[in-house]
């Protein structure tokens, strides 16, 4: 195989992570608007843990494009 | 963002991030150059001294409208700090207040068109997290002295898992400044790409491109949205770390 096509194949291999974030990202969203309809009252109150929530589990997949641009680009 | 190549095949979602050397300047064998960068970090500081001076200067007991902006945002990071540090914690807000106010305009001056975003720089924010680990570090050492190692014993654990615990402990803590810079600088370059990408598919597709075009206007407000969130969690981590180090855990 030629390195130029095992490097696309390994970048495309590591965007796979990025199925994760989603999921962790629905689950995050999922499980605070389940808790909001349930209890409205608190809800507003849980808007900084469901945004820092997220943002925790958004990196995660950043993480594994930035593995796909290291691999394009760097190597 | 930069210019695109209308032929379409030249598009090239990576040249908004190319560093141009304004004004040539050596110190001591380092290049220390007047870069794009440095002048969108200037205009930067510059706004948020305007914003923050000029909004305040009227002092009114009733405030109008921009001296209400900026008893906002101080509001807004000042009850950041006391619900995450306590207020003891309030020390730190002139630094946590400024890295916020930094990051946010930063990542808000990178929304404009043909603006260049300092913090989709891994070095930009990797300078700036390992400057927060190694303040709130050392700040965890003056408070409890050599007794900041116990945290990363976790209390209530067997002593047959604690070496194992230990060091994952110690790794995870290391690892702060890395998750803390690639967060913020990931998610301001796949950003910034991914709007250069689909404006790319806006030129290529023709009379068709007023799809992708509608999609990029949802995409410019997402990236907005994200903007702001990416400094607030970058000021919410930074007063998570604090409160680690000023109160140990638990």
């Amino acid at each position: 195989m030629e390195p130029e096509a095992a490097k696309l194949i390994g970048a495309g291999l590591a965007s796979i992570a990025l199925g994760g974030a989603g999921i962790g990202i629905g689950h995050i969203f999922g499980s605070y608007l389940n808790g909001a309809l349930r209890n409205p009252g608190a809800a507003q109150g849980q808007f900084a843990n469901l945004l820092l929530g997220f943002a925790l589990a958004e990196a995660t997949g950043l993480f594994a494009l930035v593995i796909a641009l290291i691999i394009l680009f760097v190597f | 963002m930069a210019e695109s190549n209308a032929g379409g095949v030249g598009i090239d979602p990576m040249h908004q991030f190319e560093i141009r050397r304004y004004v040539e300047l050596d110190f001591l064998g380092v290049d220390v150059s007047f870069t794009n960068s440095s002048l969108w970090m200037v205009i930067a500081v510059a706004l948020i001294t305007a914003f923050t001076t000029l909004s305040m200067s009227g002092r009114a007991l009733v405030p109008g409208r921009w001296q209400s902006a900026a008893e906002m945002t101080y509001e807004f990071v000042a009850s950041m700090v006391r619900d995450n540090v306590g207020t003891d914690g309030m020390r730190y807000f002139p630094f946590i207040f400024t890295t916020f106010m930094f990051v946010l305009f930063c990542n808000m001056l990178g929304m404009i068109p043909y603006s260049f975003t300092v913090t989709s720089h891994i070095i930009v924010t990797f300078a700036m997290a390992v400057l927060i680990f190694l303040g709130v570090t050392i700040i965890g050492f003056i408070t409890h002295g050599l007794g900041f190692f116990k945290f990363f014993v976790p209390p209530g654990i067997p002593a047959v898992l604690l070496p194992l615990l230990v060091v994952i402990e110690i790794i995870s803590y290391l690892t702060r400044p890395i998750s803390l810079s690639v967060r913020l600088f990931a998610n301001m370059l796949a950003g910034h790409t991914m709007l250069k990408v689909f404006a790319g598919f806006v030129v290529l597709m023709g009379i068709w491109g007023v799809l992708p075009l509608v999609f990029m206007v949802a995409l410019t407000g997402l990236e907005i949205l994200i903007a702001f969130l990416q400094a607030y969690v970058f000021a919410i981590l930074t007063c998570i770390y604090l409160n680690d180090a000023l109160h140990m855990h638990h």
